[in-house]
């Protein structure tokens, strides 16, 4: 057996409240496909960082031909010979094909300045080894996602990378393209470089990887050969963890429906989405990262428009064309990213509880400080929100005590229909539990929850009935009893019943 | 402080002292700089310590300071309006138009304040409406309204405003105090109260701060924006009216340069160019300095393009110092 030429030992890595990566260990070989397999949140791309020095490790090191390398920038993991390959590929779109491919190490002539014919003649070379079909000379812009990766690929051929990461490079890709990149995968095997392959899709890893690697929480929890094991054992993996926390019983009466969505279509990103959610449920979606639920949730708020689709709310249609709309309809929607969309960031806790209730805290318009602070209070303290004082900065404060800023905000505007987009994605357990908590007390007192969630625990630990999306389609909605977490992954993934089973 | 921080009960107000806060604001230092530059001006002049030279003073600060009130809710989202002097040269110019045919005072005050409002609604359509960015829109129409003045008059100059419209420029309410300083005064509590004790004026700070997540939060964003650009329209049709009626005449080249220096009060008053942070009392403050400045270099006969490039150093300057302070501060940390 060849020794590894990446070897990857005891890395650890840590942001404030949240734990990426925990004691984690990977073998890449020469030749060779791995597949890195997670849940979203697993620590995948974290680990993808700190093997292209964009992160620093805070313990372990990282082999490359047998020797420890440290890589405090991204250029000094390009020297160490790690490339890699992202989903929505880090090119420059203004610069030719062959600028892309030697940007950083262009061939120089005598007078150090860069040599145009060799690195254009030079690019043509490694693309026509390819058979890429693509032109050295023409400007980046005018090829597809396909033909970019393409270059990507020649790019990591010509800075000669032992290590050639790909992130979920088929994402974006055709059927026809995805053959293309296995041939370019073959290629690179049989030029002896090592590869990590991340994918979602059980289908490709079957097809092209060698070996596999699973990631769950932050921990590497398996690895073997992909050709001795079957489907359902990886997604065992994937999936089976230790139930770390309990999930507050639902105890909520469920009524009647409260909002309904008919055949919302988008012109690119869903299609024909039909949903209800009654009084005092929690409906949950899961799907994989693109899989559309956002988009979706986001258009119910108001902040995308449709294509077509109506909406009814206790019994009254709505079409709200703002968020603002949607608020004042009564639906809420507390968002995934909750630094850019959710907090504002440089503004003291109570101006956020505060500002879409200003209405009702205000006389004719005139702010009154002292209504502000006693809404801020009894809403935040509602939550345990852990601060100093409600005049504190919410930049200062946790992801998880950020997010219940966010909720608290929404609470004090008596909502009809709460949305929660991954509420307790990157936050810390102690948090993620009063969330929960929360959601529970939320529909005891007859709100309707609309929860998308990409952690499987979560949604069959919270949801009432689940809806499962798969590239912006609604795949089927199944009552949450004696549901398996596998039937719940295959469905998202694509994998056939019997195959797996 | 241990448990204030341990625990999730009873959280209080604040904690900092607002007294002490507002000794060590930026407020305070622009007071202690004004009081500086006007004790220099007595010690530099003999003249300068005069009611009536004082209030000449005024007048260099007035009719930009009235649109630097409505340029700090602009910049405060994050936007900025540079086009606010070619819209004072395009009302001034149709202010004349309706003079030759003949309309009395309260039409020409009428004309001046409605072609702002509009030239600003211009602005706001294309910024909010079209999702362009305000800088180049603006720089764009800064060239289009003052082109169309340039059109219109040529090398020629509009005269023979009536007495009771050269009031609004020249006039007295009292003693020595101005009509444009009485006007200016009654627009910046309107503005303070507005912008520090409104919604409008809390929404207008989270825009600024995070304009994505205050659309997510219900504002509408493009609604206040535009409500902005219209107002600084209006406050620019005003300061077109009053230099009008100041100047007597109108000409093509009026107003040139008004908008760097509405932007170097509104910098200089503590408002943060990148956004989300600012308060009327410092623009008033820093209204009042550039205009104790400018009057005390004029009195030592200092010529005016020496000024202008004195305000071009001011704006790089109180633009740079906050980022090099926060450059020293995170070595320091």
């Amino acid at each position: 057996m060849t020794d590894p030429i990446l070897t990857l030992t005891g890395i650890s890595k840590s942001f404030p409240g949240v734990r990426a990566l925990h004691n984690v260990s990977l073998e890449l070989f020469p030749g060779q496909v791995t597949a890195l397999i997670g849940e979203n949140g697993a620590g995948k791309s974290t680990l993808v960082k700190t093997m292209t020095g964009i992160y620093q490790a805070d313990e372990g090191e990282i082999r490359v031909g047998g020797k420890v390398v440290s890589l405090p920038t991204a250029i000094s993991a390009t020297a160490a010979g790690i490339t890699a390959i992202h989903q929505e590929t880090v090119l420059f779109d203004e610069l030719s094909v062959a600028e892309n491919i030697y940007l950083g190490h262009a061939p120089r002539n005598r007078f150090g300045l860069i040599d145009w014919k060799t690195m254009k003649s030079e690019a043509q070379k490694t693309l026509d080894s390819m058979a890429a079909g693509i032109d050295a000379g023409i400007p980046l812009k005018e090829l597809g996602i396909a033909k970019k990766h393409l270059v990507a690929v020649a790019r990591a051929l010509s800075v000669d990378a032992q290590v050639v990461i790909m992130d979920e490079p088929t994402a974006a890709l055709s059927q026809k393209e995805i053959e293309e990149l296995y041939v370019l995968v073959e290629l690179l095997k049989k030029d002896g470089k090592a590869i990590l392959f991340i994918s979602h899709k059980f289908d490709e890893i079957y097809r092209i990887c060698d070996r596999f690697t699973v990631f769950r929480d932050g921990e590497m929890v398996g690895k073997g050969f992909i050709k001795d094991t079957p489907e359902n054992e990886i997604v065992k993996l994937m999936v089976g963890r230790s139930v770390d926390h309990i999930f507050p019983p639902r105890s909520a009466t469920i009524g009647e429906t409260v909002l309904e969505v008919k055949g919302l279509s988008h012109p690119t990103e869903f299609e024909d989405i039909s949903f209800a959610v009654k009084k005092g449920e929690i409906l949950g979606f899961y799907g994989l990262v693109g899989a559309g639920r956002s988009e979706v949730m986001q258009a119910v708020f108001g902040m995308t428009q449709i294509a077509s689709g109506t909406m009814v709310l206790d019994g009254k249609a709505i079409a709200p064309k703002s968020p603002a709309d949607a608020v004042e309809a009564g639906i809420v929607y507390v968002p995934e990213e909750r630094g850019k969309q959710g907090v504002i960031t440089g503004e003291p806790i109570f101006k956020n509880v505060s500002l879409p209730s200003l209405d009702k805290t205000s006389s004719r318009g005139f702010i009154r400080m002292a209504e502000e602070y006693k809404l801020a209070r009894t809403y935040t303290e509602r939550l345990d929100l852990r601060a100093s004082s409600l005049s504190q900065n919410v930049s200062t404060l946790s992801g998880g005590n950020q997010q219940k800023v966010v909720i608290a905000k929404w609470l004090a505007t008596l909502p009809k229909v709460i949305i929660l987009d991954e509420p307790t994605k990157g936050i810390d357990i102690g948090s993620k539990a009063a969330v929960h908590e929360f959601m529970g007390e939320l529909v005891s007192q007859g709100l309707s929850v609309i929860m998308v969630s990409s952690e499987l625990p979560e949604i069959l630990g919270m949801s009432d009935r689940v809806v499962v999306m798969r590239e912006g389609l609604i795949i089927e909605t199944l009552e949450n009893k004696n549901l398996q977490p596998e039937t719940l992954v295959r469905l998202a993934a694509g994998i056939a019943e019997g195959k797996a089973a | 402080m241990t448990d204030q921080t341990a625990t999730g009960r009873q959280l209080p107000d604040r904690l900092d002292n607002p007294v002490k806060s507002a000794v060590l604001s930026w407020e305070s230092l622009l007071i202690l700089v004004a009081l500086a530059i006007f004790i220099a001006n007595s010690f530099a002049s003999p003249y300068f310590l005069n009611e009536w030279s004082l209030s000449d003073m005024t007048f260099n600060f007035t009719e930009k300071a009235l649109i630097a009130l409505a340029m700090a809710l602009v910049i405060i989202t994050g936007e900025i309006d540079l086009s606010v002097a070619s819209i004072i040269a395009l009302a001034s110019t149709l202010m004349g138009l309706a003079l030759q045919a003949g309309a009395d005072t309260p039409v020409l005050v009428g004309v001046g304040i409605g072609v702002g409002i509009l030239c600003g609604a211009f602005n706001g359509f294309l910024v909010t409406g079209l999702k362009l960015p305000s800088i180049v829109v603006t720089i764009g129409t800064m060239s289009l309204f003052r082109g169309v003045a340039y059109i219109v008059l040529g090398d020629q100059s509009f005269k023979g405003y009536p007495a009771s419209f050269s009031w609004f420029g020249q006039g007295y309410v009292f003693w020595v105090i101005s009509f444009e300083l009485v006007l200016f005064l009654v627009c910046a509590v309107i503005f303070y109260v507005l912008l520090h004790h409104t919604n409008f004026g809390r929404r207008v700070f989270a825009i600024g701060n995070n304009a994505t997540a205050a659309r997510f939060s219900g504002v509408r964003v493009d609604r206040i924006k535009f409500v902005l650009f219209c107002l600084t329209g209006l406050m620019s049709g005003m300061a077109a009216v009053l230099l009008t009626a100041r100047l007597g005449s109108t000409r093509p080249s009026i107003a040139q340069g008004f908008e760097l220096e509405a932007v170097t009060m509104v910098v200089l008053g503590g408002v943060s160019i990148l956004g989300g942070s600012g308060t009327i009392v410092g623009v008033v403050l820093a209204a009042l300095i550039m205009g104790l400045v400018t009057f005390g270099l004029g009195l030592l006969n200092v010529p005016g393009i020496v000024m202008s490039i004195f305000i071009g150093a001011l704006l790089i300057v109180v633009i740079a110092l906050p980022i090099l302070f926060r450059m020293w501060r995170q070595r320091k940390a």
